[in-house]
């Protein structure tokens, strides 16, 4: 008798604890939505004071003066697009054309160099490739095309390039092997040179997948922050002039990143820093956003097979 | 014609890996002069111009430490419960949103977040703990990708015969899926942890020491770190030797690119002893 007992009882707390692990479990699975609420709750909470101190002809004039309480975001805001844009237009072509050789040209032995080679760049820090930058890409960028300042939007963007780089190639590479296999060889038994069958049927049956790729490329190239800082110079005016790419030009986490170590808490700049990360939480939260619904609709449809 | 366009391609890749090659041999031939046994264990003097680096070295290792005390249960735990617990509902779906969202947010926006968050509100101060905090969330889908990666790869007659033999759901997870997905969690744990390692933003404004010529007492000291270390020298400090900069920028290269190499090997030493 005693011992049936025990026995219900050693179940129960098989159950019990069996409850207890299920319930912490769960947690932490949610927990990664309460971590993206928190960061936007705690920057709205720093952030949001902004656009009640300052008035909005100032926060979207062009003039970014802190100490003299101008507090016009544009330079900002359209430094980082240009950078941005710049990067993406270096980084596309360099990457796709980097995926397809990859995925479809290379023998085998060139593939096994290039991955571990391209996960190298990914794991390059961002103020290492900054540090570079500064020392030798800019010096270069000076002299070979004759400017004032090696420290410019280009540099930066070819940094960014280059960081973009590893994103933009593994996730246009999973687009490409996602083509089913039946799409080359019924291009190639048509007759298609491989030449053909790559551009005309596996690059456009990977379409989605390779804008996918540039989304999540352009939003890490905007957050980008040290390599951007250390190398475009940091001179927040409007880019509008046509040779804006070979002079300096300063971008929104360069901003926040060289201006709060020397902010008081509380202060009216201080939110202004924090309401530029609520942009920038903002951009990146759309991009994923617009990135993430071609994967999930790339699911429902069951993949591109 | 079509000869042309493989050389073309061929270029393109080049044209990539080429700067990768040329970027770390530079950092190699440059700073290797600089590192020397003094350099790794000595404090820094002369306003960071002479003797070691040690405190930024042992302020990295000491976040990295605490930044994977934090992110390791929250990520597996979170991983676990993507690949064994969670249904196809909308819920799973909200997950799977924050987790792409969280790797997009810009690392400097998290140190923000960092500031707002642990050093203000919860009265860290800038310390050793609020920079870890920090980067764990920061890390957190990096690990939560991989893991999960990892356990969904592990066939489903495992989980199935654990529970005919009387396994619970958990002693099937606990027993049988983990031990088998481990080397890919610990290859995801190590690259999202070099992450970390390597990263500077987040730090600026939660831990970072410009100069502090002494190790740290406890998680809520300051400390100094590699990368803002390599920051500091190399634009905040006026007439700072060149090799000093290149050592510091070698040392970190280093720490990160070995941490790349054993998550490798892992991967690749475990997949071709895998039987399944």
């Amino acid at each position: 008798m005693e011992k049936k007992e025990s026995f219900i009882n050693q179940i129960g707390r098989a159950r019990r604890a069996e409850f207890a692990i299920e319930t912490l479990i769960r947690t932490l699975g949610f927990s990664s939505i309460g971590f993206v609420l928190l960061i936007f709750f705690f920057l709205l909470r720093e952030g949001l004071p902004v656009f009640f101190e300052v008035r909005p002809g100032n926060l979207f004039s062009t003039q970014w003066y802190p100490t003299f309480d101008l507090y016009g975001t544009l330079p900002l805001i359209l430094g980082s697009v240009l950078v941005t844009v710049t990067a993406v237009a270096i980084a596309l072509p360099l990457g796709v054309a980097t995926a397809v050789f990859v995925r479809e040209v290379a023998p085998g032995w060139a593939r096994e160099v290039l991955k571990p080679m391209i996960e190298v760049l990914a794991g390059i820090p961002s103020v290492v490739l900054g540090f570079f930058g500064m020392t030798l890409v800019a010096p270069l960028i000076r002299e070979t095309l004759r400017v004032p300042t090696g420290l410019t939007a280009f540099t930066g963007a070819l940094l960014l390039a280059y960081m973009a780089l590893p994103t933009i190639i593994s996730v246009a590479e999973d687009a490409l092997d996602a083509v089913p296999k039946g799409y080359r060889d019924a291009a190639l038994a048509m007759g298609a040179t491989r030449w053909q069958t790559i551009w005309r049927v596996v690059v456009p049956a990977a379409r989605s997948g390779i804008v996918t790729a540039v989304m999540l490329g352009m939003g890490r190239a905007i957050g980008e922050t040290m390599a951007v800082m250390m190398v475009t110079g940091n001179a927040a005016r409007m880019p509008l002039t046509a040779d804006s790419l070979l002079r300096p030009v300063r971008t929104m986490t360069a901003t926040i990143a060289a201006e709060m170590g020397e902010v008081a808490q509380g202060s009216v700049h201080y939110h202004a820093l924090f309401g530029i990360g609520i942009v920038l939480f903002l951009l990146t939260f759309l991009i994923n956003l617009a990135a993430a619904s071609t994967i999930f609709k790339k699911r429902r449809r069951g993949g591109l097979r | 014609m079509q000869r042309i366009g493989f050389v073309l391609l061929v270029l393109a890749a080049l044209v990539v890996v080429l700067p990768i090659l040329f970027v770390v041999g530079a950092i190699v031939v440059r700073g290797i002069g600089a590192v020397s046994w003094e350099f790794l264990s000595a404090m820094p003097r002369d306003g960071m111009k002479a003797g070691g680096i040690l405190p930024a070295i042992v302020g990295t290792l000491l976040l990295t430490l605490g930044t994977a005390l934090a992110a390791i249960p929250v990520g597996v735990g979170g991983a676990i419960y993507l690949s064994e617990y969670a249904a196809d509902i909308w819920l799973t779906r909200a997950i799977r949103l924050a987790i792409i969202n969280l790797a997009g947010i810009p690392s400097v926006v998290y140190g923000l977040f960092g500031l707002g968050l642990f050093v203000l509100f919860l009265q860290f101060g800038t310390s050793i703990l609020a920079g870890s905090l920090t980067l764990a969330i920061m890390t957190l889908p990096i690990i939560i990708s991989a893991a999960e990666e990892a356990l969904r790869a592990v066939p489903t007659e495992f989980r199935t015969v654990s529970t005919s033999l009387g396994g619970t759901r958990w002693q099937g997870i606990r027993y049988i899926v983990l031990p088998q997905a481990l080397p890919g969690i610990i290859t995801g744990l190590i690259l999202g942890l070099l992450r970390a390692a390597g990263e500077t933003a987040p730090i600026l404004f939660t831990v970072a020491a410009f100069f502090l010529p002494r190790l740290p007492h406890s998680p809520l000291d300051q400390t100094m770190a590699l990368p803002y270390h390599l920051y500091v020298i190399s634009t905040q400090v006026p007439g700072m030797p060149v090799d000093v900069q290149y050592g510091t920028a070698l040392v970190l290269l280093a720490l990160v690119l070995s941490m790349n190499v054993a998550a490798t090997l892992i991967r690749s030493y475990y997949r071709r002893r895998r039987q399944w």
